[in-house]
């Protein structure tokens, strides 16, 4: 669980930091470059597409190894319940934000599951066609994007979604360091929640502020 | 004062159980919760009825024998023990809802008495240092230098209450194993046991069908000696290392 | 005379005097301990487990003990009534541990240990037992730091001591205000290791409530399963009792809930002599009772008089004011102005029947109390003296005073709700613990051969006052050190013949346990357990508590009889015997207590002196003080069951100082 999830967390670090390439004001063509070049990474060393189809897998093994801790856990959590449940007074909510982040990682989760689908429906596959002008089935990836965050309820769902991600990353990331045995003293766990917030702050302006920037038409006129 | 308690009700293990109301009036504020219990017991064996079955012993907050969930909150929320809380903390006319620890390991033999004998066999495998009597080196012959044994004592306070199991969404023990992990792996003396110590009682751990660790952090909150999340992430650090190193067991 | 014959006739008989045989008293003191374990006969390693042992209690002696035998291969027992080994009452222990160590330079011996321990239990115990207690209390703390006992240390990473109860030299250890907690989870945890091993098989749950006895030996125990309710006998080659003390035959005491006298009794009555029974311990500072629901009493510290000073108003109007308006010349700072030298700091047993003196006066403190007066009559008494911290707060600085009890302070608001740095605090006495048990003899064996009797559950040690810090000590010198060297000795003579269930003897115990479980549930009466057992601690705590009297003594016997009538005839036992029945469980309990009782009232009257803990009006200095009379009482008084209500039967051990000269202590 911890680190596939530090994975998962270090590639959305770099996708949002690619993804800043949309800020570029050139039309798109540094975007699409990066693009392009990504699925000729290491290209002659490898044949093309080649690091790109064992990233992908890579990423997808990590991803399954992720959901199957996640499945354990849970399954050891249902069966570690007493035989008449848990208990019939709910606990007030607690005042702290740990607790709630932490609680609801499964849930959160199962967003992000819904939501990464999604996002590959739309940006990889484009099976997704929102905002597409009317026939067109395929776009270059830089017109995808601007096509994708032109509609409004579009950046919507992507800003609920990634407040699911900021949230299962900020308890992911120092929880990953505490299974991982970091987190020994009270100065270390202050360190690593203090990074958790900085992290999880950033993937979510990182991966929001170009979406919210093509609504408001600063990119892309 | 006056309260009205739900309390749990159980025959035995193999029943179902209930939440049922008494009212309770003459409650003094200066009563202990468990004293406050007692005089629920009173009137109900004047009544006939069958009393609430509690595990309790030492009431002064060591023992570790009590513990119920009440509102919801393991030991109540007052970082202390249950028979250490006591009914000024609670409104008169107040609804208070009482259940037994609920977690599969946890079996309830009756009302709120459960059944915790899988944390002793937690310290069965491998909570322990090899030393037979007699066989001691002085005292001295081994400095320990006092940060360590001072968190090593801090770990060794946890007086196996359970409630971190009762508190954990998971139902984890980890709290609690962490603890003991914790407490010899900072001495000495707890050198030469100390990877195979960590697997044999995670591995115990998970046998007894408590939940894994996802670092929530509801256990430290509701322990009343105040265990902290670090000692988990001792144990990680350890059982890490002994995937590395031969431990001979 | 004539009266103590009357008495005699009348309360108790005079039987054979009995003594010690085991150990060698014509040897020096230091090579009494090396000769029994030279002499005592040895059992081959290759033949251990073909030996059961039980063990009753799994607290220091207990677990120890049972850890200890487990090592060395015997086939072990161990029962315990808790839900855990781990939660035995030991564990309350704040203080610390002694330990003839020197580790500080100071002056400090095995003798010196032994001569404190002696004098402080008012020659009135067994010279040879004590003086092995300070020999083996140096490898007690070996053994426990091995295993892991995380003791205070210096920043050079050695041990740190301090100085306790007075004493003038550094040889306490201690684990903060947690040291019985570290050393009982330090047993419990080689007591899982043998379990783990299989040489101990630990009954988590089960109550002793019956001892079988055959052709003269202790040969097994019958036990109620605490869940199911199965009553059922297990049979053993020999049989350790370490089952604590019996403090709550007072109903308030600072023992757990559980804490019980049943496993010693049921001894009792199958022919084990029961020593000493009235020496009890009372400790000074308690937080006092806050009313009639009270359930157990709560102690603090009695480090906190060093600051502390303790006093009452000298009006009676006055005691129920804010303690803040009662200016300083209306206040009786009664110890310093009765004892000046020693002021606040007079021993344990003193600075209690002062306390109880200015509340019998009426010039008590805290909130109105119900109890009941020699006739039986309720009445209303304020029960507290105020131990005031406003002078050392002044003098030292708020800071100051926080850092040398801060943990004390929060703990008596956690239970009071009030503020010990504005309102002085609130103490009274409470009952602590019992010097008194089963006679044992050098190997610790009782007057049933075959059964023995180990921590505080025997009389041993402590003589008529405890030292502070020496009750982990016994515990875990008899259970690590001093039974598993002379165990062996009987069991040499093992294995005894195969006992089944169909065995006279083992059917007897189980149908007579069986038989009083259900004459108990039987009676369905109109009176809760608790109402008989809060009554007994009442008559206990007024007639036989602080001061003892003749008179008091006399009528409490009177009254416990009755008492005790009332109860087999009007108790309410609810439920049923196979099930968990925690009524029944009590119900067993103060059973017993209530013979108990009498058996201590006994023997306080018969002890026309004044000793430790035992305060006799009759007999004091003309200042007020304990008056010892050797001449007449130097020795150990062993009772023998007769029949219940009958008069028991004395018999004396006479006590030999050889090493040590008898002294009278004084305080003013």
């Amino acid at each position: 669980m911890a680190v596939t999830g530090l994975i998962l967390i270090g590639f959305l670090l770099f996708h949002a930091f690619g993804n800043f390439k949309l800020l570029i004001p050139d039309e798109g063509a540094e975007f699409n470059e990066y693009s392009h070049l990504l699925r000729r990474l290491l290209y002659p060393i490898l044949p093309p597409m080649f690091f790109l189809w064992g990233f992908r897998i890579f990423m997808l093994a990590a991803t399954g190894l992720h959901l199957y801790s996640a499945y354990k856990l849970t399954g050891r959590r249902w069966s570690s319940a007493g035989v008449s449940g848990r208990y019939v007074s709910q606990k007030p909510s607690t005042s702290k934000a740990h607790s709630y982040a932490a609680r609801t990682m499964i849930w959160g989760g199962i967003i992000i599951v819904l939501f990464v689908i999604m996002h590959l429906l739309q940006f990889t596959a484009q099976v997704l066609t929102f905002g597409y002008p009317d026939g067109t089935t395929t776009l270059e990836p830089y017109d995808r994007t601007l096509a994708g965050f032109s509609e409004w309820w579009v950046v919507l769902v992507y800003a609920i979604a990634m407040l699911a991600v900021c949230v299962h990353v900020f308890h992911g990331f120092w929880s990953a360091f505490a299974t991982l045995g970091a987190n020994v003293s009270a100065k270390s766990q202050g360190v690593l929640k203090g990074l958790a917030v900085l992290i999880s702050a950033a993937l979510y302006f990182g991966f929001m502020i170009p979406p919210v920037l093509i609504l408001f038409g600063v990119i892309g006129q | 004062m006056k309260v009205t308690l739900r309390i749990w009700r159980q025959a035995k293990q193999d029943a179902q159980g209930r939440m049922v109301s008494y009212p309770l009036d003459g409650v003094s504020e200066d009563m202990s919760f468990l004293e406050m219990l007692d005089l629920l017991n009173e009137h109900l064996t004047k009544q006939n009825e069958e009393p609430v079955a509690f595990d309790h012993d030492c009431r002064e907050g060591i023992c570790g024998a009590c513990g119920v969930v009440i509102n919801g909150i393991a030991h109540g929320g007052e970082h202390t023990t249950t028979c250490q809380l006591h009914m000024r903390s609670f409104a008169d006319n107040a609804t208070i809802d009482i259940e037994p620890w609920q977690a599969g390991p946890f079996p309830v033999i009756k009302d709120l008495v459960v059944d915790r004998t899988a944390l002793d066999r937690i310290i069965q495998a491998g909570g322990f240092i090899s030393a037979n009597t007699g066989s001691a080196p002085d005292a001295h012959a081994v400095p320990a230098p006092k940060r360590e044994s001072d968190k090593a004592f801090d770990a060794a306070t946890c007086i196996g209450c359970g409630a971190c199991v009762a508190a954990c969404p998971n139902g984890s023990a980890m709290l609690f194993t962490s603890a003991k992990i914790t407490h010899l792996a900072m001495l000495p003396q707890g050198q030469p046991e100390r990877y195979s110590r960590v697997k044999g009682m995670i591995a115990q751990h998970d046998e007894e069908g408590f939940g894994g660790c996802t670092n929530i952090g509801e256990c430290s909150e509701v322990c009343p000696k105040g265990i902290p999340m670090e000692t988990i992430s001792q144990l990680n650090r350890d059982l890490i290392s002994s995937l590395f190193k031969g431990t001979g067991k | 005379m004539s009266e103590t014959t009357l008495d005699t006739e009348t309360y108790w008989s005079l039987g054979a005097e009995i003594s010690d045989t085991k150990a060698a008293i014509d040897l020096p003191i230091d090579k009494i301990w090396q000769n029994r374990q030279f002499t005592a006969k040895l059992v081959n390693p290759a033949n251990r487990r073909k030996l059961t042992v039980i063990i009753v209690g799994t607290g220091l002696a207990g677990g120890a003990a049972a850890a200890t035998l487990g090592e060395a291969g015997y086939n072990v027992l161990n029962f315990c009534y808790q839900d855990s080994p781990r939660r035995a009452h030991s564990i309350a222990a704040q203080g610390g541990i002694n330990a003839a160590k020197n580790y500080r330079n100071d002056g400090d011996s095995t003798y010196r240990l032994f001569y404190d321990t002696v004098k402080g239990g008012d020659y009135r115990s067994r010279e040879t037992n004590v003086y092995r207690l300070a020999e083996v209390s140096a490898n007690i703390i070996d053994q426990c730091v091995t295993q892991g006992v995380p003791f205070a240390r210096e920043y050079g990473g050695l041990l740190d001591t301090r100085s306790f109860g007075g004493v003038q030299v550094q040889r306490t250890f201690y684990a903060r205000g947690q040291t019985g907690q570290q050393l009982l989870i330090g047993a419990y945890q080689a007591l899982e290791r043998q379990v783990a091993a299989g040489t101990v098989k630990m009954y988590t749950r089960h109550e002793m409530i019956e001892v079988i006895v055959t052709d003269g030996r202790a040969r097994g125990i019958v036990t109620r399963d605490m869940v199911t309710g199965k009553i059922e006998a297990f049979t053993a080659d020999v049989v350790v009792l370490a089952t604590g003390g019996y403090g709550n035959v007072f109903f308030l005491s600072t023992n757990a809930m559980g804490c019980n006298v049943t496993a010693d009794w049921r001894a009792h009555r199958k022919g084990a002599y029961f020593a000493n029974p009235c020496y009890t311990q009372i400790h000074p500072t308690c937080i006092p009772v806050h009313g009639e629901t009270q359930s157990k009493l709560t102690l603090m510290s009695e480090s906190l008089r060093n600051d502390g000073r303790i006093w009452v108003p000298k009006k009676a109007e006055d005691c129920g004011k804010d303690p803040r308006k009662i200016p300083e010349k209306d206040r009786d700072y009664y110890l310093e102005r009765i004892y000046p030298s020693f002021g606040n700091l007079v021993p344990r047993d003193i600075a209690s029947r002062q306390a109880k003196n200015m509340c019998d006066e009426g010039r008590g403190v805290g909130p109105e109390v119900a109890e009941r007066d020699g006739e039986g009559n309720e009445r209303k008494m304020r029960r507290g003296v105020y131990l005031d911290f406003s002078d050392a707060i002044n003098r030292l600085g708020k800071k100051a005073v926080e850092s040398r009890y801060g943990n004390l302070f929060d703990m008596y608001k956690q239970i009071t709700a009030e503020d010990p740095y504005e309102l002085p605090m609130r103490i009274y006495p409470a009952v602590h613990y019992t010097m008194g048990g089963l006679w044992v003899d050098y190997d610790l064996q009782s007057s049933i051969p075959g059964l023995y009797v180990a921590g505080e559950a025997n009389f041993s040690d402590h003589g008529a006052n405890r030292l502070g810090a020496s009750a982990l000590m016994q515990g875990l010198a008899d259970g690590y050190f001093v039974l598993p060297n002379t165990i062996n000795d009987y069991l040499a003579g093992a294995p005894f013949d195969k006992l089944d269930k169909n065995n006279p003897a083992v059917a007897e115990a189980v149908q007579s346990a069986t038989d009083r479980v259900k004459t108990l549930l039987k009676v369905n009466g109109s009176r809760t357990v608790d109402s008989f057992h809060k009554e007994l601690g009442h008559i206990m705590w007024e007639y036989c508590g602080m001061e003892r009297s003749e008179e008091g003594l006399k009528l409490a016997i009177g009254r416990i009889r009755e008492l005790r009538k009332e109860f087999w005839s009007d108790v309410k036992v609810t439920g049923v015997n196979e099930d968990f029945n925690q009524t029944l469980e009590r119900a067993g309990r103060v059973a017993d207590f209530l013979e108990l009782g009498e058996l201590m009232c006994v023997d306080a009257l018969h002890r026309r002196e004044s000793c430790g803990g035992h305060f006799r009006t009759e007999s004091q200095t003309p200042e007020g003080e304990a008056l010892r009379r050797d001449d007449e009482y130097l020795y150990v008084a062993a009772w023998e069951f007769a029949s219940t209500g009958g008069a028991p039967v004395l018999h004396k051990e006479q006590l030999n100082y050889k090493a040590i000269e008898l002294k009278q202590r004084s305080y003013k």
